[in-house]
């Protein structure tokens, strides 16, 4: 049986919304308070802080006289918008029509499934983020996933587990944890 | 009072009403699950209520018609019925029944519409589509069940016209459409656990915290 909480917010750390909420009046400011400037100000905050947090959709609400829910229930419509921070990897996983033919799906639960993570979330260590996304713009190559800007085509199960062979280590020379001869 | 005639028999009924108001009252059973009295315009989401009306070129929906004198109604026409178990099959498309574990008194509503309708209560021909929803999302005092919800939007506007700040809202859209909770924290918005949310869900998708403990210890001791 699965209980799950609201799929937003957690994990994000409270010096985060602290810093989140400094800056907020200043971005508010450029907008009137009326309705229509709701999703203007969201697409503004999400290009400041990379996605919106819980504390910005209250302030948001607060700002425009709105109910928390109501602009909670208008930013998850738009897929546009991130309610986590992202990783230091950004997955995205292509569910255009020809990926999705060629088992988008599947890759999908792939990365989910390795990461324990949904998509639209951010692992506990901030390492890693699964997005889905609709065409890149490369159906030839499908399935696709797009890993750090880089495009990845024909995604197979046995790839997703060599990206993340090379992630490792790549963490591990960051940590110190493995020398590299160059330096 | 205005006469109607709704499947051969006449009705006498109040003005004002909605066809599936009148027929409502005098017994006559409309298959409905998204019409709420208080609502100012029907959401008409459900697509469950259809009728045919003389002199129209096709059914309508009940919910949207109001009475008026001379108005002849049919409920169980073919092309009444084609609709209605169409909409019922997606509806149940994303809804896997588990009688079992579903607090509905029996037959639940859907059961009943099944019934009514003369399907089974089951997607087929249609596939079952997993969403991947959680069984249960925290709600604060509430539990709500995604994969029993069938987006009436009762909820939702039950709690918009008490709640000045109302805390409900649907999240997300098309078949990943689901009912949210989010309060900013403040005193204006707070849920005061009324539970009209809970009373007004036709499907038992929105449940007590408290209850669903006994429901769920209940059936342990059973099984
Ligand atoms: S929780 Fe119940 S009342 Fe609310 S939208 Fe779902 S089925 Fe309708
Ligand atoms: S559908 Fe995936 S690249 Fe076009
Ligand atoms: S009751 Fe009329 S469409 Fe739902």
């Amino acid at each position: 049986m699965e209980v799950s909480g609201q799929h937003i917010g957690h994990g994000i750390r409270e010096e985060e919304e602290q810093a989140i909420s400094e800056k907020l009046p200043e971005i508010l400011g450029e907008f009137s308070r009326e309705r229509s400037s709701l999703l203007p100000i969201l697409q503004r905050i999400q290009e400041a802080f990379k996605f919106l947090s819980p504390g910005a959709i209250k302030a948001v609400a607060e700002y425009l006289g709105l109910s928390g829910s109501e602009v909670y229930g208008v930013a998850t419509f738009y897929n546009q918008f991130r309610f986590h921070p992202p990783g230091r990897h950004e997955i995205k996983i292509c569910m255009g029509t020809a990926c999705h033919v060629k088992g988008g799906d599947v890759i999908l639960e792939n990365f989910e499934r390795r990461l324990g993570i949904k998509e639209g979330e951010t692992t506990p260590d901030r390492e890693y983020s699964i997005e889905r996304v609709a065409c890149v713009g490369c159906c030839a190559l499908a399935p696709v996933a797009v890993v750090d800007d880089k495009v990845i085509g024909y995604m197979q199960p046995s790839k997703v587990e060599g990206l993340f062979l090379q992630f490792e280590i790549q963490r591990k020379i960051r940590e110190g944890q493995i020398k590299t001869e160059a330096s | 009072m205005v006469k109607i005639t709704v499947d051969g028999k006449k009705l006498e009924t109040e003005e004002h009403l909605t066809v599936l108001e009148a027929c409502l009252q005098n017994g006559i059973f409309i298959p409905n699950l998204c019409f709420l009295k208080t609502r100012p315009h029907p959401h008409a989401s459900c697509r469950l209520c259809f009728v045919s009306i003389e002199g129209y070129d096709r059914p309508i929906t009940a919910c949207t018609e109001r009475v008026r004198d001379g108005l002849v109604v049919k409920t169980d026409t073919p092309e009444v019925r084609a609709l209605q178990r169409s909409a019922f099959k997606l509806l149940m498309s994303l809804h896997p029944c588990n009688a079992k574990l579903c607090p509905t008194e029996k037959p639940c509503l859907l059961m009943r519409i099944a019934k009514h309708i003369g399907v089974g209560i089951n997607p087929k021909p249609l596939e079952r589509i997993n969403r991947g929803l959680p069984d249960f999302v925290d709600f604060g005092s509430l539990y709500y069940v995604p994969n029993r919800c069938v987006l009436c939007a009762r909820c939702i506007h039950t709690c918009r016209s008490i709640n000045k700040r109302p805390l409900l809202t649907f999240a997300k859209r098309g078949i990943m459409t689901m009912v949210a909770y989010f309060s900013s924290g403040n005193d204006s918005e707070v849920c005061s656990n009324c539970n009209a949310c809970v009373d007004i869900c036709p499907v038992a998708a929105l449940l007590p915290k408290s209850a669903f403990i006994n429901f769920l210890e209940a059936k342990e001791t059973h099984a």
